[in-house]
């Protein structure tokens, strides 16, 4: 295959009208000791049909949600995707377009991205919000580097609590930029309050909610608690929770974080899906990343543009907010089609999981797993069991897939509103007959 | 005024449901029975309430708004716009409902395939291991930036704090660098468009940590000094980095490794095909020599005998640039377009970029000049400075009545080391004939400029919304509804 439409003929014309004889010529400036004197080992020129097989025959070997039972959890979960998401997903309008940079060739793209900003404050309750982060993991890090930015602190307390990628991306940050990181760690489950008594001065303190463990944290609490000491709030959240859980407005977040695959994306694997940050207008200046804002052109009609980019890279250089350039947009769109869907049955939808984790929860402990601690949740939970690894594995022969693991006596089951009665029910029995 | 369509928010009427949550054999609970009231939500959640068939067109006319590669020309330059084939596409969603916390027996095909990409980049690129973690160019650039700086930490050089950086460079550079608790340097370019060898002694000491490049340059120039450049900066005990955003120019012809680069990014979305998505989501692969494999952010994917693993025993990593192994799906995208084009074709979809370049910029060269005349590479920047001295015509202008004429526009004002740059990109995928038109567009705008200057500075007028206040969107912030 080629997707190159040049004729022969053609690059012979095209060759003379610049002047040359052969297409080598074209690479007549690259010093010879450094040219490639051959093909590159590269196995391929094949087919469509060719590359359908290749690729066929790997999905085909797999466990997908599609035809396994899925009850992983850990930041990424099998949630129920509208039909309709992927089709606007595959509009080519969208998807094959850069950077809105011609906005008036853009707004179709602007637009859902204004509508983006404006339901990830919504759900969230902040005034300001980006088009978007890479993910949960980069955005809880970005927020952490604008709370030091603010405050002029180089300390930010992290809740040991928080997915472990949160805390491997604040340590790659760490390599290169001088801060320090006071871990507040877990007591049965949830992040430490105690432990806040003896903080030294941070910029801010991070909390996820439901945390790692799927419990959801004493929020109010914490924001207290930051505040008294002059520290900003960063809340890391799951955004499908919010149609029933405490928002982050109610609880005085400064920054809001989370990771978006639950609103209308795949699990594919772990990426892409993006990250959202919202904040106070107050921090609007120290947020990182691209922002849309509405506007009128000449004849004074209204339309869309990417705003305040003196914070960005492409102007400030090395003194930008960060190095962020591309976001992940598409995913981010997702959520647009998704929340559009959904906006009616969002608490619905929350409770729907939460009706469901509690039925599992109950239906476990009677056949002999319990919460590994007793505390609220959503739509995870950790159970006991005596040996994880190995109800993990058996359970996974079975086309039940569990976890992940914690530890060796914990295992994560989490539940989304796809599950069926009658596939949990065919968990707790699986889990009963291990016993 | 309006012509936009309507927010979802102006489609919504309470008590309108769009899709029904999925039953799965339960009656729902009110949240109210199974947590505290202090847990949960009081602040009212205002979302709009659409119908599907309402949500369906809301979407499919806002794309009507928007210009994409399957819609024309977009020949923006430094972001190779290339055609963005279906099957893969196709392919890539066969693999969309995996769950990356799968035990890594159950994902061995996948794991394969993955491996298989980074074998085929390590081969384009000449390099010894690689990451596909970083989930855009800018970062893999900070990722590649946090490696050297724990290198550097690890040889115990904490004085090599000094990141060189062309004036040419892209603002993502930089800023990395910066990221990465580095002082940055410019360096400014030749007559030539190419780094100035003695300026370039002239900053070079001890203290360099990196150099970074972009080669071919965003002038479209092959830095022909580089082997010379490579060696001074080695015998400094400094690195060397490729900022990949350009390797389209030079595909299958010379590799990063060969130039004596110790590290590299790539930019599926660029060179290997995978849509842009309207502002992402990319993928910034990092490639590196043997000496830098120690850092690669964690896991690493590699193959131990017939199995394939997700290894994350690495001390000295930098521990992880975002969640998970990165943005799988469009890794698995580039893969198809390699196993399409194979090593000969790959080689030859590098050359035709070239032609197509060189043939737009002898084309153009009739009616506007070029910033640094001569052979370009996949790109070249010509300027309007002519054009806005004479006739008050600037290039943004010229960008916004392209936009008339049914052409995106090229990357206007960049690099900044040109006055009223363009910035054209015409990728290998266009016909000659897409070429020839969109030359011909540029030249009818030229000659407007001359003629009816008016016509050109009030552009563009018949697109979705006119030219859009910048400033007032600056000032009267709206960023939601």
């Amino acid at each position: 295959m080629r997707y190159a439409p040049h004729s022969p003929e053609e690059v012979k014309e095209m060759l003379r009208a610049i002047g040359l004889e052969r297409l080598e010529q074209l690479f007549d400036d690259i010093p010879t000791e450094a040219l490639l004197k051959r093909h590159l080992n590269v196995e391929g020129g094949w087919d469509e049909e060719r590359i359908r097989a290749y690729f066929r025959k790997a999905a085909a070997a797999m466990p997908d949600a599609n035809k396994a039972v899925y009850f992983l959890g850990g930041g990424i979960y099998d949630h129920y995707v509208p039909a309709l998401v992927d089709k606007v997903l595959s509009l080519p309008e969208f998807y094959t377009a850069y950077t809105p940079y011609q906005a008036e060739v853009s707004q179709g793209t602007l637009v859902a991205m204004f509508e983006y900003q404006s339901l990830i404050c919504e759900l969230t309750g902040m005034e300001v919000t980006n088009a978007s982060m890479y993910d949960g993991a980069s955005a809880a890090a970005e927020a952490a580097l604008m709370a030091m930015r603010i405050k002029g602190i180089k300390r930010i307390a992290v809740s040991k609590a928080v997915h472990p990628d949160i805390f491997e991306v604040l340590h790659a940050y760490q390599v290169g930029q001088d801060f320090e990181i006071v871990e507040i760690p877990v007591l049965n489950g949830l992040t430490h309050a105690g432990a806040l008594d003896e903080l030294p001065p941070v910029a801010g303190l991070l909390v996820q909610s439901p945390n790692y463990y799927g419990f959801i944290e004493n929020m109010p609490a914490f924001g207290s608690a930051i505040h008294e000491k002059g520290g900003l709030f960063i809340a890391a959240v799951d955004p499908l929770s919010l149609g029933v859980l405490k928002s982050p407005k109610e609880y005085q977040a400064d920054i809001v974080v989370g990771e978006g695959q639950s609103l209308g994306n795949h699990m594919n694997f772990g990426g892409p899906h993006f990250g959202f940050l919202a904040t106070k207008m107050e921090f609007v200046r120290d947020m990182p990343g691209r922002m849309i804002g509405e506007t009128n052109d000449v004849d004074g009609r209204v339309g869309y543009v990417m705003t305040l980019q003196t914070r960005e890279q492409h102007i400030r250089r090395e003194k930008a907010t960060s190095n962020i350039c591309s976001n992940h947009w598409l995913m981010a769109l997702a959520s647009v089609v998704y929340l559009g869907l959904m906006g009616g049955s969002f608490k619905e939808l929350g409770e729907s999981i939460l009706t469901r984790s509690t039925y599992l929860a109950e239906q476990l402990a009677k056949v002999g797993y319990p919460l590994r601690y007793r505390n609220y949740f959503f739509k995870e939970f950790p159970v006991h069991v005596p040996n994880a690894t190995e109800v993990q594995s058996a359970l996974a022969e079975a086309g039940y897939f569990v976890g992940p693991v914690i530890d060796e006596n914990t295992l994560l089951v989490a539940v989304t509103e796809k599950r069926t009665r009658e596939e949990i029910d065919g968990l707790v029995g699986l889990m009963e007959g291990l016993r | 005024m309006r012509r936009l369509p309507p927010l979802l928010k102006e489609l919504h009427k309470p008590g309108r449901k769009g899709l029904a949550v999925p039953r799965g054999g339960f009656e729902v609970r009110p949240a109210a029975e199974l947590l505290p009231t202090d847990l949960l939500r009081h602040e009212p959640l205002s979302l709009p309430e659409v119908p599907e068939v309402e949500v369906v067109r809301h979407f499919v006319n806002l794309s009507n708004l928007n210009y994409g590669v399957d819609t024309g020309f977009y020949p923006l330059g430094s972001c190779t716009m290339k055609y963005n084939p279906k099957i893969n596409e196709e392919v890539s969603a066969w693999f969309s409902d995996l769950h990356p916390y799968l035990p890594a027996k159950y994902v061995q095909p996948l794991l394969e395939l993955l491996y298989t990409l980074q074998q085929d980049l390590l081969e384009v690129t000449g390099m010894d291991a690689i990451t596909l973690e970083p989930a855009a160019g800018a970062h893999g650039e900070l990722t590649a930036m946090l490696m050297a700086k724990a290198y550097l930490k690890d040889k115990g050089l904490h004085h090599k704090d000094i990141v060189i950086v062309p004036d040419s460079a892209h603002g993502t550079n930089p800023a990395s660098a910066a990221m990465a608790g580095f002082q940055v340097i410019t360096v400014q370019s030749n007559e030539e468009g190419l780094v100035d060898i003695d300026k370039l002694k002239a900053v070079l000491n001890d203290r360099v940590a990196v150099l970074m490049l972009t080669n071919p340059n965003t002038l479209g120039k092959f830095e022909r000094d580089i082997m010379e450049m490579a060696k001074m900066v080695h015998d400094l005990g400094g690195l060397l980095y490729y900022d990949g955003a350009n390797l389209n120019g030079i595909l299958g012809w010379v590799r990063p490794g060969d130039m004596g680069f110790d590290f590299v990014h790539l930019n599926l979305h660029k060179t290997f095909s995978t849509p842009h998505g309207g502002g992402g989501p990319g993928s910034g692969p990092v490639a590196v020599k043997k000496e830098l494999e120690p850092y690669l952010p964690k896991p690493v994917i590699v193959k131990d005998g017939e199995t394939y693993k997700l290894e994350t025993d690495r001390p000295k990593s930098i521990g992880k640039v975002r969640s998970f192994y990165g943005n799988i799906l469009v890794a698995l995208k580039a893969l198809a377009y390699i196993k399409a084009l194979g090593g000969a074709g790959l080689r030859e979809a590098g050359a035709l970029a070239v032609l197509n370049a060189n043939y737009m910029r002898v084309k153009t060269e009739e009616f506007l000049p070029t910033a640094y005349p001569g052979l370009c590479k996949h790109e070249y920047v010509a300027t309007a400075e002519g054009l806005k001295r004479q006739f008050g015509v600037r290039t943004l202008d010229i960008a916004k009545r392209l936009l008339d004429k049914g052409f995106h526009a090229p990357t206007v004002y960049f690099p900044l080391i040109v006055h009223e740059a363009l910035m054209i990109e015409p990728t290998e995928t266009e016909t000659k004939e897409n070429l020839d038109a969109f030359v011909e567009a540029l030249r009818e705008i030229v000659e407007e400029a001359q003629t009816n200057a008016e016509l050109v500075k009030s552009a563009p007028h018949v697109t979705p919304v006119r030219r859009l206040d910048d400033t007032k969107a600056t000032k009267q912030l709206k960023v939601r509804w």
